[in-house]
């Protein structure tokens, strides 16, 4: 374990907080993007907790992820009022530009797409989201502006 | 806030602009804010109990279980152990087609500090979290922001405004679980476990973070706090239109001209909520139903329009207020699909801790699934049916998300049969050419 390693920097900064795991996993995956899952024993040391908590951790909550995403994340939503102004046609759209189902990372490494239910925005439907950033009244033509302004086309 | 409104007393909405932008503490203040703190750091705390018990505030989240109620199981002074007291601020909105909080903590991010620490007073709990969505960015930094400006100014801390009475509060970002709106998960995750929930008893009053005393309240809730103790239970009585007192965050999402959240008066009738403030139905559209409080709430129809929206009403018309933002069905949406998309996240948002759940709704989904794609059998109607009466009785799972899930099946079989019966007859779905099934 190098000393200079950001993760074992972080397990310092969270081991004496009460619940501190969450907000953890948080910091590391802002840090490295994912959670390395070789890195899990570390955590689970760190926190005196048993690999299977840590692990039971990560796998519970849909916000972590176990290998690196693109250099940005596309949401879009798929609750009741998005789907009622469209956005079945915009995931088709998305899925058919990017050439990714949901889940996946475009083979450049650009965008990684996926699904949400509900983004608090009903009333402004169809949203997406990318990386934190919430747009509103998305349809195809705005998507691909919006994916644009990423500067990763090509 | 959008439309021409009537001149209405609207407290949790008053520091919201027009463009949404925050309220900072210098402009909160200057529309009287903190007001209330002052007015309950002069009361005593068994006081303030008092006045929120009188005022009938019902909990915002979906459940409208008295809020004076819940707390009044919180043991006080000397029949409190020593050690914390947690009160929890409930942000993790993840209901299907609900809104109203991200506008809440987005707009007027002191009202909703100011109200948890008026309630945390009445409690004489000790520390205090914001437990909210890891999506909600913009209300998480405002929210810090006002607890840190709150610190510089000594309404959070030691001794606050010199009353001796101490309150840390902290803002926790959830990481994406729905089951966390549901008041025991969201204690587990908190604790920094899987988000299963708890059996109770032990009730969270008693024992919850920690095994400590807890209350968790919704951030509506928590946001009426000081304005009753302020202004009394008397004028928060006169708010409401019914029985049910007070101002609600009403919204509407779907085919309406003009979709949005408006505070109106505790028990404004459907027809006008949709009609005058949501402008009615897009041209071309017809209602044919709606959920009235999200997605896990039961469907009701145009025959329900002239209802009140309040916690009894709606619960006698056999459905749930729920949050209170209502998603509309158009007649050019398929009910089977809807219903079938609603759970598919709820079979998903499982925490597979209990058989029911964790197995049946996505078997739900499945029968769901093959009706709407036309691969439906008649005796999948029966099929559906045993499945609401099973897991849907409230006593046969762990928790009540399996029993919410099954609220919009059971109400489309009730109320859009036929529907149904067109996919399975004619073996696809009529409303594929509208694009949404």
């Amino acid at each position: 374990m190098q000393p200079d390693n950001p993760i074992t920097n972080l397990l310092g900064q969270y081991r004496d907080i009460p619940g501190g795991l969450l907000p953890l996993l948080h910091a590391i995956q802002r840090e490295v993007g994912y959670i390395p899952p070789d890195r899990v024993p570390a955590i689970a040391h760190a926190m005196n907790l048993s690999r299977a908590e840590v692990h039971g951790v990560i796998s519970a909550y849909h916000d972590f992820r176990t290998e690196p995403a693109g250099r940005h994340t596309l949401q879009i939503c798929r609750a009741e009022a998005c789907q009622a102004m469209g956005s079945r046609a915009l995931e088709d759209h998305a899925k058919q530009s990017l050439g990714v189902d949901f889940g996946d990372t475009t083979a450049d490494g650009a965008i990684t797409l996926e699904r949400v239910y509900c983004l608090g925005n009903c009333a402004c439907s169809p949203s997406v989201r990318i990386d934190d950033s919430v747009h509103a009244r998305v349809d195809p033509a705005r998507l691909d502006a919006l994916l644009a302004e990423l500067g990763e086309a090509g | 806030m959008s439309g021409a409104l009537p001149v209405l007393d609207r407290p949790l909405t008053r520091n919201v602009r027009a463009d949404r932008s925050p309220t900072d503490m210098a402009a909160y203040e200057a529309n009287g804010g903190y007001r209330g703190l002052r007015a309950a750091l002069a009361m005593s705390a068994a006081d303030c109990l008092q006045v929120l018990k009188d005022s009938n505030l019902r909990g915002r989240g979906g459940a409208g279980f008295p809020t004076g109620m819940k707390w009044s199981f919180v043991p006080m002074g000397d029949a409190c152990s020593p050690g914390h007291k947690y009160l929890i601020c409930n942000a993790d909105e993840m209901e299907p087609g609900t809104f109203k909080d991200r506008l809440l903590m987005e707009c007027d991010p002191h009202q909703l500090v100011e109200g948890m620490i008026c309630a945390a007073y009445t409690l004489q709990a000790d520390v205090a979290y914001i437990f909210i969505r890891a999506e909600y960015h913009k209300a998480t930094r405002l929210l810090q922001e006002a607890i840190d400006a709150c610190k510089a100014k000594g309404y959070l801390g030691d001794n606050i405004l010199g009353s001796g009475y101490n309150l840390e509060m902290h803002v926790h970002s959830s990481a994406g679980r729905y089951i966390c709106g549901e008041e025991t998960a969201l204690i587990s995750s908190l604790e920094g476990k899987r988000a299963n929930p708890r059996a109770k008893p032990p009730f969270p009053q008693v024992s919850g973070l920690w095994g400590r005393p807890t209350i968790v309240n919704n951030v509506e809730t928590l946001c009426n706090v000081h304005h009753i103790i302020e202004r009394g239970a008397d004028w928060f009585q006169s708010l409401g239109l019914t029985a049910d007192a007070g101002t609600k965050l009403y919204g509407v999402s779907g085919r309406v001209k003009n979709p949005g959240c408006w505070e109106l008066p505790m028990g404004t009738p459907v027809r006008e909520i949709i009609e005058e403030y949501a402008g009615g139905m897009e041209e071309g559209y017809q209602l044919r139903g709606f959920l009235p409080g999200g997605g896990s709430t039961d469907f009701l129809t145009v025959e329900h329009l002239d209802l009140a929206m309040d916690y009894d009403t709606i619960g006698k018309a056999g459905s749930r207020m729920g949050t209170g933002t209502m998603i509309i069905l158009d007649d050019k949406t398929c009910p089977v699909g809807f219903v079938k998309n609603l759970t598919e996240f709820f079979a998903q948002e499982s925490c597979g801790f209990c058989t029911p759940c964790r197995d049946g709704l996505p078997w739900s989904a499945q029968v769901l699934d093959d009706i709407e794609h036309g691969r439906g059998l008649p005796e999948d109607m029966d099929t559906l049916q045993r499945q609401v009466a099973f897991i849907g009785a409230i006593g046969n799972t762990h928790c009540a998300l399996a029993p919410g899930a099954m609220e919009p099946i059971q109400s489309a079989l009730k109320y859009f049969r036929e529907d149904f019966e067109r996919h399975i007859d004619g073996g696809s779905c009529p409303y594929c050419d509208g694009g949404n099934s």
